[in-house]
């Protein structure tokens, strides 16, 4: 047999997704009663985290802004959509899905520029998971007496709904697809550093013919937030975002008649028993961390392995980690894309510098970060304790701290050792234990041999600190019911 | 798995030491690697990189013809097709091998001489593999006899099936040796397998035995090769040579016939097993209509026009 020559490297050539589907303005107004509008005076950029170049300048809703869409949702709600069919409602919720799906190449481009997340993900995961909501709740709109709230449920009125930052699209669809099937109207905010899907969105809904002001668009930051959830004539709030601000909107609301669901932070236990498939504990652990930057509420940030096979794990997470791509979040082989703004940077670095004086390892694979943008490579801490900063406080970044244990009874007291309770993954392949441990885990959701999986028909939600309320399937129906 | 070298030793020791081995290995979950295998299926390469992945596709393939009605012309004509894939171009590498029923070795290694690509030879009652161990013995002592470079054998699947797996295990080791200097390259039939983790189980079996090359399939049994299938092999041989030190190729067979699916298969290489196995001496593809698909990429890359069927030579 020929002994050849060890080939040269299988260097993987540029791959990036054209840019020109999608036509970004150099402003943006108001999406308010089915027009875009000027705002009145003040206004923020909003800039490409892999490059730092400005896109668009975004108008900033002040009070008197979120009024007038408050008074439009009322006006939508009363006259129009609360009267209207659960079934005719559910045709403009499926054409709605249908268009996503038509200009999804397009929205996964925007979202990729505007958030920093790659291609792969929006393309893959974000946008087929919109449109799979919408196609969902739509579903639902003319059976919601089948649903288990009463056989004729009413919708509750004008929803004011305030979105993060990490998955800026698919947490729009959360909000409007149930709040919409359910007969409510809405007045929403995205986030401050992502707000052009929303409001291509918008135009969706335009195109869809949706009435005027059952869908508010209102862009802006903490203070137009604050306008929305504690105008007097709004019904329900629902937010996702951190738990500093969840804690805020209760105490506003609290007296007053609002109902409220609020999907926070969290710090989920993955853990690895000695039994796991080990190869694809590993693949779970790479997608409950580095997925989306670790941009994700119910990301798997405490990471417990059994020690046993403690050494066999990390040896393969960290090969696992040297084949992590990081880089242009437009290029269709880039797995880490860039950190979402500034100030995250900022808070993932303090995170783990304390991390460091506290005595963790810090392990990282040699990647080269591009020179402008906001970069942080995958990064991991063993010899971490329960005592650590690193293994209570969320860092909302690709940034995992590594505990073991000895025993079931350790892992499910060290997982459920925080005040957050969103997520879980538990990976053995004894089904007894999946189901023992699940039943003694207090988090919302507890995957097994899987990690950061939706689905528009499964509930998502927290317990403790995460938050209240349910969003997605059946479930997710009762927000916006009475 | 906290095996040493010397525990794999007397892993095989007994058929319930082997047993034991192979069943303390840790389990495939289904899902998650063929959701691995379809996400490494997502890489995008472009240019460059395709026109590399391209030329080390044809250069690891492994040219067959394994049918009734194979005759010493036909052999012929695929040696010539294998030593020259595109007639056209010089620059076009050579195949790996060519793969034929022991019978046809010596007509195909008269064609191939001096050409450097190799004849690969199944033996052992391929493709069912029932007949007893004399006679597999034979088939293989034949064809290394006439001179194959390579034996590609098919292991007993009933007694895999049936947990016999000494007997499997013992029945490598003799080929082994029945193969002399001849690379041996152990077909599993992972079609008839079915799970993952009797791919895993079997992948480490045979390594043990002393295979040189682990391969999926016969081609005569559907499903062939697969993207999991291979997945969980080239973690098999990554870990193997962990422990051991000791490096074994992998073989998909059967079932890849475009340059597309050529280059996941390239890609999952890169990123399981690592750029080592990146080598036509670390891995193959056991096909025939592959390479005509490669070889149309291959001038559309370089002259930017596809060329169509007509232009390539049908063998």
């Amino acid at each position: 047999m020929t002994m050849a020559k060890k080939s040269t490297a299988f260097e993987y050539a540029p791959a990036p997704e054209s840019r020109s589907i999608v036509d970004i303005k150099p402003s943006y107004g108001l999406f308010i009663d089915g027009e875009f509008v000027d705002g009145r005076g003040k206004s923020f950029k909003t800039i490409s985290p892999s490059t730092e170049e400005v896109l668009a300048e975004i108008a900033e809703g002040d009070a008197a802004d979120v009024d007038l869409a408050v008074k439009a949702a009322r006006r939508a709600y009363t006259r129009v959509w609360s009267k209207m069919s659960g079934a005719e409602r559910g045709k403009y919720l499926f054409r709605i899905a249908r268009i996503i799906q038509e200009r999804a190449r397009e929205f996964a481009v925007l979202e990729s520029i505007d958030n920093g997340k790659p291609i792969k993900e929006t393309r893959d995961v974000d946008v087929p998971t919109v449109a799979a909501h919408f196609f969902y709740y739509a579903g639902w709109a003319d059976k919601l007496g089948y649903a288990g709230y009463g056989e004729d449920p009413q919708p509750l009125g004008v929803a004011g709904q305030v979105i993060p930052w990490n998955f800026p699209l698919l947490m729009l669809a959360w909000k409007i697809a149930p709040a919409l099937a359910c007969g409510n109207t809405v007045v929403l905010k995205p986030a401050e550093t992502t707000p052009l899907t929303a409001l291509l969105f918008a135009e969706v809904c335009q195109q869809a013919d949706l009435p005027p002001g059952v869908v508010n668009i209102l862009t802006g930051a903490g203070e137009t937030g604050r306008a929305i959830v504690s105008h007097p004539d709004v019904n329900k709030v629902a937010f996702t975002g951190s738990t500093d601000v969840g804690r805020a909107i209760a105490k506003a609301v609290a007296g007053s008649d609002k109902r409220v669901t609020l999907e926070l932070g969290g710090k989920a236990a993955n853990i690895v028993y000695d039994d796991a498939p080990v190869d694809q504990a590993v693949e779970g652990i790479v997608n409950g961390i580095f997925f989306n930057q670790g941009h994700v509420c119910c990301a798997g940030s405490r990471l417990l392995v059994q020690e046993s096979i403690a050494e066999e794990v990390l040896a393969k997470l960290k090969r696992r980690m040297k084949t992590l791509r990081v880089g242009d979040p437009l290029d269709k082989n880039t797995d880490i894309g860039a950190i979402n703004s500034a100030e995250q940077l900022a808070k993932i670095r303090e995170l783990s510098e304390i991390g460091e004086a506290e005595g963790a390892e810090r392990w990282a694979p040699k990647c080269d970060l591009p020179s402008t943008g906001f970069w942080f490579p995958p990064t991991i801490f063993t010899g971490v304790s329960q005592a650590h900063r690193i293994a209570r406080e969320e860092i909302f970044g690709p940034v995992l701290s590594v505990l073991t244990f000895r025993t079931p009874k350790e892992a499910v007291e060290k997982a459920n050792n925080t005040p957050f309770g969103l997520s879980a993954g538990i990976w053995t392949e004894k089904g007894s234990l999946i189901l023992w441990t699940a039943s003694q885990l207090r988090a919302g959701v507890v995957w097994s041999n899987t990690f950061n999986r939706f689905d528009p028909a499964s509930p998502f939600g927290g317990y403790k600190e995460s938050g209240y309320g349910r969003e997605g399937g059946r479930h997710g129906l009762e927000a916006y019911l009475r | 798995m906290n095996s040493t070298a010397s525990s794999l030793a007397e892993a095989t020791a007994s058929d319930a030491a082997l047993r034991r081995f192979l069943h303390g290995l840790p389990g495939v979950d289904q899902v998650g690697a063929e959701q691995r295998a379809a996400a490494l299926g997502t890489r995008s390469i472009k240019t460059t990189a395709k026109a590399f992945a391209i030329d080390l596709a044809i250069r690891m393939v492994d040219l067959t013809t394994l049918e009734g009605s194979d005759t010493p012309g036909k052999v012929r004509t695929l040696a010539a097709k294998a030593m020259r894939p595109d007639p056209t171009d010089a620059t076009c590498p050579p195949t790996a091998a060519v793969c034929v029923y022991p019978d046809m070795v010596a007509t195909a290694k008269k064609a191939l001489k001096g050409s450097g690509v190799n004849v690969a030879a199944v033996a052992t009652a391929f493709p069912s593999g029932r007949a007893a161990l004399d006679i597999k013995l034979a088939d293989t002592t034949d064809a290394v006899e006439a001179g194959a470079d390579e034996i590609d054998m098919v292991i007993d699947r009933g007694a895999f099936l049936a947990g016999r797996y000494l007997d499997v295990y013992e029945e490598i080791v003799a080929v082994r040796e029945a193969s002399k200097k001849a690379h041996l390259k152990v077909i599993f039939e992972t079609g008839e397998l079915q799970t993952y983790d009797n791919v895993r189980r079997a992948s480490w079996l045979a390594m043990m035995a002393g295979a040189h090359f682990i391969k999926t399939s016969t081609g005569k049994v559907q499903p062939a090769a697969t993207l999991p299938v291979t997945l969980i092999m080239l973690e098999a041989v990554r870990d193997f040579r962990e422990l051991t030190g000791q490096q074994v190729g992998v073989k998909p067979a059967g079932g890849i016939r475009h340059s597309k699916d050529a280059i996941k298969y390239l890609v999952m290489v890169n990123e399981i097993a690592g750029e080592d196995w990146l080598d036509p001496h670390w891995f193959r593809f056991g096909a025939s209509t592959l390479l005509n698909d490669l070889l149309m990429q291959r001038s559309k890359l370089k002259t930017g026009a596809y060329s169509g069927p007509d232009y390539v030579t049908l063998d």
